[in-house]
This record gives structure tokens, C-alpha cells and sequence, in this order.
């Protein structure tokens, strides 16, 4: 929780008592610097329902191809599907790689893209216009993150709370993940049903 | 004892209190809510220094008047004493601190220990916070961790006393007996989803809320109209956040400059009308108080009053909140009064008391 502070806050002096320089970069933060614009992103948190349509298609021919991955090897189809996968994600959401997509409960904005990378809903520093605290000129993704969950069908599931992320998964497919474990609980329902039939 | 208070340990006021059923702490402020009283938390300035002094200094000024104490960690992203610090050296003087945890600074390794660290310390209430970016503090290039966030803390902690367990699934020997708090900010963007996101953090182990600093009342009795409807008030302890603005031009920079704090144009004109903006500020706040109060489903307020600390006595008097109730005051007990005066006489009067002596005056 914010205090309310004299005129002059500490960041303030410190940031005139940095040494001068003609060279002054963007006071954003170093994960904006990477970043494009958000154009491509907004564009998809306002097609939301689309994209969830489309990618439940999507996740079922993933899983359909489930015997091809496996025959291949998870292993060795990871470095060129993560490649699309990167690049694909990263164009639409600007996706960071966290490994473990939580894209449907989010409305399709991706919630790493939050300076304080919070999963689970809007800091309180959200300004009165809807942007960022720490990035004045980006919109709040958490805000933008609601609108896009009210167009989707199952766009309650921004109600499940998320696990922290787990670091160890970075910069590992998401995609390959969730259809691992969805013909995982697949086969393993496919045997308890067998089991209870014999 | 006869001058013993209610809600401390007769075997000494650091020691925690009984366990009572449907009590998952063994803290003062979890008692004082659960009895349906009015409680009234506020925040201490922690003080730049190494000196134990300071802490008991600045908590001295809310004896008798609040029912629990917040040790911020780092606010506003400005390097001060921890809060575990603080709430070591309060807990040690009897107070009721509410030990904040900011995910900003720590990963889930350290903040766990300290969850634990702060429990065994006696810590009874914990505010699980996501904290300030670094940007808006001191130290500008630190980097920020937000390796949880308000959310996963909250159910970490929850999952640590309720399962015994650290995130992990490691198993804990004795598990941390704490009342959870939260955050939240009714008067940010985006509105309606807000009154959800408070019931998100019930569903992740919320036990008590303090929001933001309130001057929009209207607002504020819409979200709690919304909250009533989702039923959040039967799970959680509404605490409104309110504080005196010290001045006209105090409240447009804290408009301008702080993030997530909405302070309507006619609070402004109120205090740029008055006389003495000071006092007026503190009047404001009494009023916010008296209109907040009879909101249903608030359960108490939280008194930020950031470098004004000495009016939150006479704002909680003047509100009237605590209708004659005292909170708990940190009170010289009986006997350790005697040994102090005993051991002062002997050590500055001038006598030589012998056992035939003593026997004398005590027929």
C-alpha cells in the first residue's frame, strides 16, 4: 500500500543526482526495451472469443497428432515446435516463454507482460485511466485482461487463482506440455474405464 | 492479577494468547473482529535506524487506540527497517503487529522462512502485499523479484498453516498460526472487476482486508454494495483504509504522484476552503470515518497517517469508533512496578536496610 509522500520523493532526488549525460534512454522498464509496440496485442485481447475458439480447435489437432509427437520423441520435436511456438506468441501476445500458457483465464492477455508479472489480477496501482503504474503509457494488462475474458465463453476461469510460475519451465513449450497431459489424463481415464468394465 | 487486560496472556504480554475454536490465530486482532467489535488497525513509519528505541517510540503514540499495528516492508519501494525487524521488536513489547509481506523483494524460498521466522516470533497477523514497483522508490536499479504474487503469497501461507506444508510439499513440524490479511483497492481501474477479485482472494485464504486510502465514500459503497451481493462480507473483515491529507497541495501531489489513490476534486476544494487545511484534513477524515462506519459489512478502519502519526489517537477519539471500548495498552504490570520502585529507592536513597529492619516496618 502506497504512502502519501512529501513533493519530493526519494526517486526523485536520486534520479538528479544521477550523473548527466547527452544519452538518455526511455525511462521504461528493461522488458519494455525488448518489446514492439502493443498494437498486435490489444488486437488480440479484442478478438478473444475468436482465438479461444480457435485454439480449442487447435489444442484437438495438437492432440490428435499425440502418437506422431510421440513416436518422433517429445524430446526432439521441442526445439522446432517451441521455434514456431515462440515466434507465433510472441507476434500475437507478446509471449514470454513462461512455459506453462495461461492465455484462456486471462482473456488472452498475457499476464508476464505485467511489470510485476502478477497472475492473478490487477495490482492496486492501477491508474485512473487504466494504464500501468510502472509503465505510464502501456494500458494495464490486468484491465485489458478483463475486458478480453468478458467476450469469451469460458471467460469465468480468470476466477481460478493461478500457482506461482514455475521457473524451471522457461523457454519450454507450452503447447507440447498441455497435450502431454491431456493424452496423459486421456489414457489414464481410458484405463480406469477399462479396469471398471472388466 | 486484578488490573489484568483483556485479550493478553497472564504469563507474560509477548506470549501468545489462548487457542480458541474457529480462531486460526492466537492474536489479539482476530479475537477483537470474531467478537463483532469495531477494530482499528493503523500503519507505523518505520524508522530508518538500527535503534530499537525508534520502533517503541513511534508504537507508544497508539497505545490504548488501536487494536493492531502494520510494520510496512519497504512501502513505496523506499529501503527502511524489514518488518520482520520491526515485528521481532514489537511482539517483544506485547503489541499486535500486522507483519507485511511484499513480493517484491523476496522469493517464495525467503518468504516462506520469514512466514515462519515471524509466526515463531509471535507474530499473529500477516498482510500479503505485491508491493510497489522498484521504480517509484529509493533504489531504482534493484531488481525486482514478484517471484509470487498477493495472490500465490496468500495461498502459501494458507496452505503452510492449514496443510502444514511448504509450497513444496514439504512437510513443517509445527505449522505458522496466522490471521491472513490482503490488500485490496477499490478505487482502481478496472471497477467492476474489483468486488471479483476480493472474492478470488478470499477463495486463496483472505481472512481480514484493508483497502486503500477511502475519500471517495460513493465509490466506496458501491463496491461494498456489490461485495454484500457476492456474500464476501459474511468471509471477510472489511477494514476501510482512511488518514488525514495534511494539506490542499499535499493531496494534488498524492493525486498526481501516487498510483491507485483517488481523491475526488470536492475533497480538494474542501481543503483549499479552509482556514487551518490541517485540521481540516483531520476533520475529513473523521467524517470519512463516521460515513464509512455505518456501511454494512465494514468491520473496522485502517489509519494511515503517514507523518502525522500523533493525530490518530484524537481521529479514532473524535470518530468515535471504539464506543468506550480500549484496545489493549502496553501498561507496567503491578509487580515489575513494585521491583522498579523497590530497587529505585535502594539504589538513590540513602538507607542501609538490614533483615531486622525490614522486619520492623513490615508489623
Amino acid at each position: 500500500m502506497s504512502d502519501p509522500q512529501p513533493a519530493v520523493t526519494q526517486a526523485t532526488l536520486v534520479k538528479k543526482a544521477a550523473p548527466k549525460s547527452d544519452y538518455k534512454p526511455a525511462d521504461v522498464s528493461p522488458q519494455r526495451r525488448v518489446q514492439r509496440s502493443f498494437a498486435v496485442r490489444l488486437w488480440s485481447i479484442r478478438h478473444s472469443r475468436l482465438l479461444e475458439w480457435f485454439y480449442s480447435r487447435f489444442a484437438d489437432a495438437f492432440l490428435l497428432l499425440h502418437p506422431l509427437w510421440k513416436g518422433i520423441g517429445y524430446g526432439r520435436v521441442e526445439a522446432p515446435i517451441k521455434f514456431v511456438e515462440k515466434r507465433v506468441k510472441g507476434f500475437m501476445f507478446d509471449c514470454r516463454m513462461c512455459g506453462q500458457c495461461v492465455l484462456s483465464s486471462t482473456g488472452m492477455s498475457c499476464p508476464m507482460n505485467c511489470p510485476k508479472q502478477l497472475r492473478n489480477g490487477p495490482c492496486g496501482g492501477v491508474r485512473a485511466n487504466g494504464n500501468c503504474e510502472v509503465e505510464p503509457n502501456m494500458p494495464c494488462v490486468w484491465v485489458k485482461a478483463w475486458e478480453g475474458s468478458q467476450n469469451m465463453v469460458h471467460g469465468d476461469k480468470i476466477l481460478t487463482v493461478q500457482k506461482p510460475v514455475d521457473q524451471s519451465l522457461r523457454e519450454t513449450s507450452a503447447w507440447l506440455r498441455v497435450t502431454a497431459q491431456a493424452a496423459a489424463t486421456r489414457e489414464a481415464a481410458a484405463n480406469a474405464g477399462s479396469g471398471a468394465a472388466a | 492479577m486484578t488490573g489484568r487486560q483483556r485479550d493478553e496472556n497472564p504469563a507474560g504480554i509477548h506470549l501468545p494468547l489462548d487457542p480458541l475454536p474457529g480462531h486460526s490465530s492466537r492474536g489479539r486482532l482476530e479475537r477483537v473482529l470474531r467478537r463483532g467489535e469495531f477494530a482499528v488497525t493503523t500503519e507505523l513509519n518505520p524508522p530508518d535506524s538500527a535503534d530499537p528505541e525508534d520502533v517503541y517510540n513511534r508504537a507508544k503514540i497508539f497505545d490504548g487506540w488501536v487494536d493492531a499495528i502494520n510494520a510496512v516492508d519497504a512501502s513505496g519501494a523506499n529501503c527502511h527497517m524489514s518488518s520482520v525487524g520491526i515485528c521481532a521488536l514489537l511482539t517483544r513489547m506485547g503489541y499486535a503487529p500486522i507483519m507485511q509481506i511484499a513480493c517484491r523483494d523476496k522469493n517464495r524460498i525467503a518468504i516462506q522462512g520469514d512466514v515462519l521466522g515471524g509466526a515463531a516470533m509471535g507474530v499473529a497477523n500477516m498482510l500479503c502485499l505485491t508491493g510497489d514497483g522498484v521504480q517509484a522508490g529509493d533504489q531504482p536499479g534493484a531488481k525486482p523479484v514478484f517471484d509470487l504474487d498477493s495472490m500465490s503469497l496468500l495461498e502459501t501461507v494458507r496452505i503452510m498453516r492449514d496443510n502444514g506444508k511448504f509450497l513444496s510439499g514439504r512437510k513443517l513440524t509445527t505449522p505458522p498460526q496466522v490471521f491472513l490479511g490482503a490488500a485490496v483497492n477499490p478505487f482502481a481501474p478496472p471497477f467492476d472487476f474489483r468486488p471479483i477479485h476480493l472474492g478470488k482472494k478470499i477463495a486463496a485464504g483472505a481472512q481480514f482486508v484493508q483497502t486503500q486510502y477511502c475519500f471517495d465514500v460513493p465509490m466506496f459503497k458501491t463496491f461494498m454494495q456489490k461485495a454484500r451481493d457476492l456474500g464476501h462480507t459474511e468471509k471477510v473483515f472489511i477494514l476501510c483504509g482512511v488518514g488525514p491529507l495534511a494539506s490542499a497541495k499535499t493531496a494534488k501531489w498524492i493525486r498526481s504522484n501516487v498510483p491507485g489513490i483517488h481523491i475526488p476534486d470536492a475533497i480538494i476544494k474542501r481543503l483549499e476552503g479552509a482556514q487551518d487545511q490541517k485540521k481540516e484534513g483531520k476533520q475529513l477524515c473523521t467524517d470519512i470515518i463516521n460515513e464509512v462506519k455505518e456501511i454494512p459489512g465494514v468491520s473496522g478502519i485502517h489509519v494511515m497517517a503517514y507523518r502525522q502519526e500523533e493525530y490518530v489517537a484524537e481521529i479514532v477519539d473524535e470518530s468515535g469508533v471504539l464506543k468506550g471500548r480500549q484496545p489493549w495498552k502496553r501498561e507496567i504490570r503491578r509487580d515489575d512496578q513494585m521491583v522498579a520502585d523497590r530497587l529505585d529507592r535502594i539504589l538513590h536513597d540513602e538507607i542501609t536496610e538490614t533483615q531486622v529492619d525490614m522486619v520492623k516496618t513490615a508489623h
